[in-house]
């Protein structure tokens, strides 16, 4: 015999204590005695890192003034980092040529934005300005000695503007490198592909810092009598090639993920093998790739920093110079929190934009 | 032109349109390029090393150092007689001291941190991510010289040590403890400890057959843990406590006694683990939560407890994803614990791509031994983690 | 009915839900639910998907917490209690429809880790039991490989083997055939099928409406998060009574 329900029940909200706060508290922090008391202990901890943070870096701290004599409250002397704020930007290039810099910063960030965001669809215009046209004009602003522009030579470069050089011109270099890299791995050629798995592992197996080692130290004994580079290029030389390394790891994953079918696809329409590549497989490997060449950027980004150890002023070093300076004594803590804020709000947000890219890839590929 | 001419022709372009001739041919090309240009630059470098007169070879390496290192492990150092290779030693031991001792602490650091992020309580979970975001997004190099410049170094003086119950002084200089000094009988405890792990394992294994054969669950853990702690101390108790302590004591200008670590030690080492530690939790968090919540639904619903269905369902599967990432996290830490150098930690980059080559000039011969060290590690981790990837794999169709 | 028929209907009552209440966030998955399984009987839920019949048998052995009401099984309440939650699984094997066999373990050693840990049984007599249920499943063959080596129907048989070596006295089957390559599915429906034949508790989802006329006692029919009907199957198949069920009814049997 059938029983049969003809009314539909209603849809009731759940009891009081499973929603709002009370139930979102319930489920969240108080799940178990233990959690209540992790929670507790937990909510102290933070209450007591929290305060005395706000109250170093802000209630006690010290905003106005010139000198260290400014600095007469108990938290952090600002002031430092004020009187300083030129050199940390831009290292000793010259005050009044600095305009030069911000225009370069302008037309990179344009660049930049029309490249990153959604807002073009069609990005080859775009590409063609961020990575032909900004880098070129840029280095006649930076460097000058052509259109009327005073030479400023790369030893006044510093602070944040050299660090931003360096990644950007290591990046410039090893993503183009580190594709030749894969493509050499995954060659057919014995002699190619041993070459570049030989290259991609030496580097990979050892720290930067012998490479800017060897960069700084060898690279003049190799070059012909008279010939040398100056310091910056050298710095250059060693991340460029560091980053190639990983960046080319980066894309051989892009690359395997690329099913084998598109090649066979490509071939079966005539297309040789550059062009298979550059049109069909590239494209697509670099495209899912994206997400691991930011991160790897980030990774470089931080690594910008070992250029202290060979003598150049990046960020970090110009800040360490300024807390060794006499009338600066007692400045690390700043200046290190400030190069560390700093760092944090470029990578943080890079890698923020990665993980945004790499959702808005695997949505596209669900469709 | 004839027919056979026309016929030559093309067969001597289908020649070269060959891929396999072609592929021989860009082969010998890449390889005339190298040899070019590797005689260029060996060229190069006999000409300026002969300009500086630099003896290229290893003969430095036996020539007597004359400089004074910092920290020295395990070996006698003089500055007069001492030589670049015993430089070199001194380097290694002290980049392995704290590369080990920093992956133990990193990785410490990490598991708890890792489970921590995946707590249901709110609070515990982010205070892990704040922990994860804020690492992992500032240069390493940065923080190495936060611990050393802003917080070691502004450490009181020796004259006001920070003391702990009067044997723990923190100062600007380090870290000072008490030590223990054996005396005569005291080779009974390490023996006694050698015994309590061979039990260890023995109790493990009768434990593992009464299972198979009773089905009885003995508590294996809490044993051996019982086992490691109580014999050394019967041991210890045995022979009447055979060794003196040394406390730190104040003297006129510094603290003698005891044990102590140095700041550039302490600075390096909590760097590279607090670093290499939010990579690693977040290696756990990913790894565990590789394993699918049908496996954890799976156990229980056999009725298996939620301890339990970690240790034997939930942790062998996440490690198979945990370890590859954890090794290559590992080789990470050892290669930056090469930053020793902006700090002054006597390392191997520190002290032999560093010292060593300012001394001696000779750039080629330390740089390359400097990097056949960190290549030599690096083979060893990766030949362990193929090994491990083998033994571990899943067996599929 | 006399006292005495009351008690002795009580003892062979092996599942109770009494007006049961399940919401996720602030979405009523399962509305006033009541339902009593009697010891021995096979039930099979049916009903469109997303209307909460594996919400439903996922909350009799706890995957799943209910907010209002009583779940009693074989005379234990569910509540928060860890021992009787314990208790109730032990009782109570489930099958699910992605398998969720331990890849890292052989076929035998899925079907003893529990006996062993939970029951704990010798690993000899643990293996003879896993060993019997293999065959019992027609696979003693694979014991020794692991679950990446065979094939769905396969590996579905081995999650029926592991849950019977815990010797449960109710069987819950969460389409157990839904994930299955058409070739494959009877074979696990005949396991299925010779254990409600040896009087197994048996509550199955399954959209396999020919197995549910073989061997079900009872169809419910669940819609929205209520049961809507419930029949024994050859009334419930020719003469469905409510409109939502003649509609789910007429879908299915079209399609399949």
């Amino acid at each position: 015999m059938a029983i049969v329900k003809t009314e539909r029940h209603e849809d009731l909200p759940p009891p009081v204590s499973q929603t709002g706060v009370i139930g979102w508290m319930r489920e969240n922090l108080f799940s178990s005695p233990l959690n209540a008391l992790l929670t507790v202990v937990s909510i102290y901890v933070i209450w007591g890192a929290l305060s005395s943070i706000i109250s170093y870096a802000f209630i006690n701290a010290n905003f106005v003034g010139e000198t260290r004599e400014d600095c007469t409250g108990t938290g952090a002397c600002w002031v430092f980092i004020k009187a300083r704020f030129g050199q940390i930007m831009y290292g000793f290039y010259p005050v009044e040529e600095r305009w030069r810099v911000d225009v370069g910063y302008i037309l990179a960030a344009i660049g930049l934005f029309l490249v990153l965001s959604d807002f073009v669809k069609n990005k080859k215009w775009p590409a063609i300005y961020t990575f032909v046209v900004v880098p070129i004009v840029c280095y006649f602003l930076f460097y000058g000695g052509s259109f009327g522009l005073e030479v400023v030579e790369t030893s006044q470069w510093g602070g944040l503007f050299l660090t931003l050089v360096l990644a950007s011109v290591s990046i410039f270099v090893a993503l183009p490198l580190g594709i030749v890299l894969a493509l050499g791995r995954r060659s057919t050629m014995p002699i190619v592909r041993m070459l570049c798995v030989g290259f991609i592992e030496f580097v990979r197996g050892v720290p930067l810092i012998t490479v800017l080692f060897m960069a700084s130290v060898m690279l003049p004994l190799f070059l012909p009598e008279g010939m040398n580079f100056d310091k910056l290029i050298r710095a250059l030389v060693g991340m460029s090639l560091f980053s190639a390394a990983y960046m080319a790891e980066v894309v051989r994953g892009g690359l395997q993920a690329i099913p084998k079918g598109q090649t066979e696809a490509a071939s079966s329409l005539g297309l040789g093998y550059w062009k298979a590549m550059g049109l069909i497989v590239l494209p697509q490997a670099l495209k899912i790739s994206i997400p691991s060449i930011v991160n790897t950027f980030i990774g470089l980004f931080k690594d910008t920093t070992l250029v202290l150890i060979i003598g150049l002023l990046d960020l970090l070093s110009i800040v360490k110079a300024g807390t060794t300076d006499k009338e600066w004594v007692g400045m690390a803590t700043e200046g290190y929190v400030f190069v560390a804020a700093v760092f944090w709000v470029f990578c943080f947000s890079m890698s923020r934009y990665s993980i945004w890219l790499e959702n808005k890839l695997h949505t596209g590929h669900k469709r | 032109m004839t027919a056979e001419a026309a016929d030559l022709e093309v067969a001597k372009i289908n020649k070269f349109r060959d891929p396999r001739i072609r592929a021989i041919f860009y082969q010998i090309l890449v390889i005339v390029l190298i040899v070019g240009f590797v005689a260029y630059v060996g060229h190069n470098t006999a000409v300026n090393l002969e300009k500086r007169g630099i003896a290229s070879g290893f003969n430095f390496l036996s020539q007597p150092a004359g400089f004074g290192i910092g920290i020295v492990l395990l070996m006698d150092f003089d500055s007069q007689t001492s030589t670049h290779l015993d430089v070199l030693l001194i380097g290694i031991i002290n980049t392995l001291a704290v590369s080990i001792s920093g992956i133990f602490l990193a990785t410490i650091i990490g598991f708890i941190f890792g489970v921590l992020r995946l707590s249901k309580n709110w609070v515990v979970n982010k205070i892990a991510a704040v922990y994860i975001e804020v690492i992992r997004n500032i240069p390493l190099l940065v923080q190495l010289m936060f611990w050393y410049f802003a917080v070691l170094s502004v450490l009181p003086l020796v004259g006001d040590s920070m003391s702990i119950g009067n044997n723990f002084f923190v100062n600007n200089r380090g870290v000072n403890f008490p030590a223990m000094i054996p005396s005569t009988g005291f080779w009974l405890i390490p023996v006694a400890l050698l015994v309590a792990i061979v039990a260890s394992v023995l109790v493990r294994n009768w434990a593992h057959k009464r299972q198979d054969l009773t089905g009885q669950i003995f508590p294996v853990f809490w044993v051996c843990l019982g086992l490691i702690i109580v014999l050394p101390v019967i041991a210890s108790l045995i022979m009447g406590n055979p060794f003196t302590m040394s406390y730190p004591e104040f003297g006129r200008f510094s603290i003698t006694g005891g044990w102590s670590l140095e700041p550039e030690f302490l600075a390096l080492l909590l760097g590279l683990s607090i670093y290499t530690g939010a990579f690693i939790a977040e290696i756990v968090r990913s790894g565990i939560n590789a394993v699918s919540h049908g496996q954890t639904e799976a156990a229980h619903s056999l009725g298996i407890r939620p301890g339990l269905t970690t240790r034997l369902v939930i942790l062998p599967q996440a490690l198979r994803v945990i370890v590859p990432p954890l090794t290559s996290q590992y080789l990470n830490l050892t290669k930056n614990s090469s930053l020793a150098t902006a700090i002054g930690y006597a390392d191997i980059t520190a002290l032999f791509a560093g010292t060593s080559l300012n001394q001696t000039g000779q750039a080629i011969e330390c740089i390359m031994i400097t990097m056949l060290f960190y290549l030599s590690i690096s083979l060893l981790i990766s030949m362990f983690m193929n090994w491990y990837n083998k033994r571990i794999a899943l067996v599929e169709r | 009915m006399s006292e005495a028929a009351m008690t002795q209907t009580d003892i062979d009552v092996a599942i109770q839900l009494i007006g049961m209440h399940k919401w996720y966030g602030e979405f009523h998955v399962l509305k006033d639910i009541n339902l009593t399984v009697e010891r021995g009987e096979k039930i099979v839920v049916c009903g469109p998907s997303g209307s909460g019949k594996s919400t439903m048998i996922r909350c009799i052995n706890r995957l799943e917490e209910h907010q209002q009401g009583q779940i009693i099984v074989d005379g234990i309440e569910l509540t928060n209690d860890v021992k009787k939650i314990d208790e109730i699984r032990r009782e109570v094997g489930m099958v699910f429809q992605h398998f969720n066999l331990f890849p890292h373990l052989t076929v035998l050693e899925n079907c003893t880790l529990a006996p062993i840990w939970v029951r704990k049984t010798p690993k000899a007599e643990a293996e003879a039991t896993a060993m019997k249920f293999l065959e019992r499943v027609k696979i003693p063959e694979q014991a020794m490989k692991y679950p990446g080596q065979l094939s769905g129907g396969q590996q579905q048989r081995v999650a029926i083997a592991r849950s019977l070596c815990m010797n449960p006295r109710i069987m819950l089957f969460d389409e157990p055939t839904s994930a299955l390559d058409p070739e494959m599915i009877s074979e696990v429906l005949d396991t299925m099928i010779s254990l409600a034949e040896e009087g197994m508790t048996m509550i199955c989802v399954t959209h396999e409406m020919g197995f549910a006329k073989t061997v079900a006692d009872r169809v419910l029919f669940m819609d929205a998060g209520e049961i809507i009907e419930q029949a024994p199957p050859q009334e419930f198949f020719e003469n469905p009574q409510s409109e939502r069920t003649q509609l789910f009814l007429s879908q299915i049997l079209h399609n399949g």
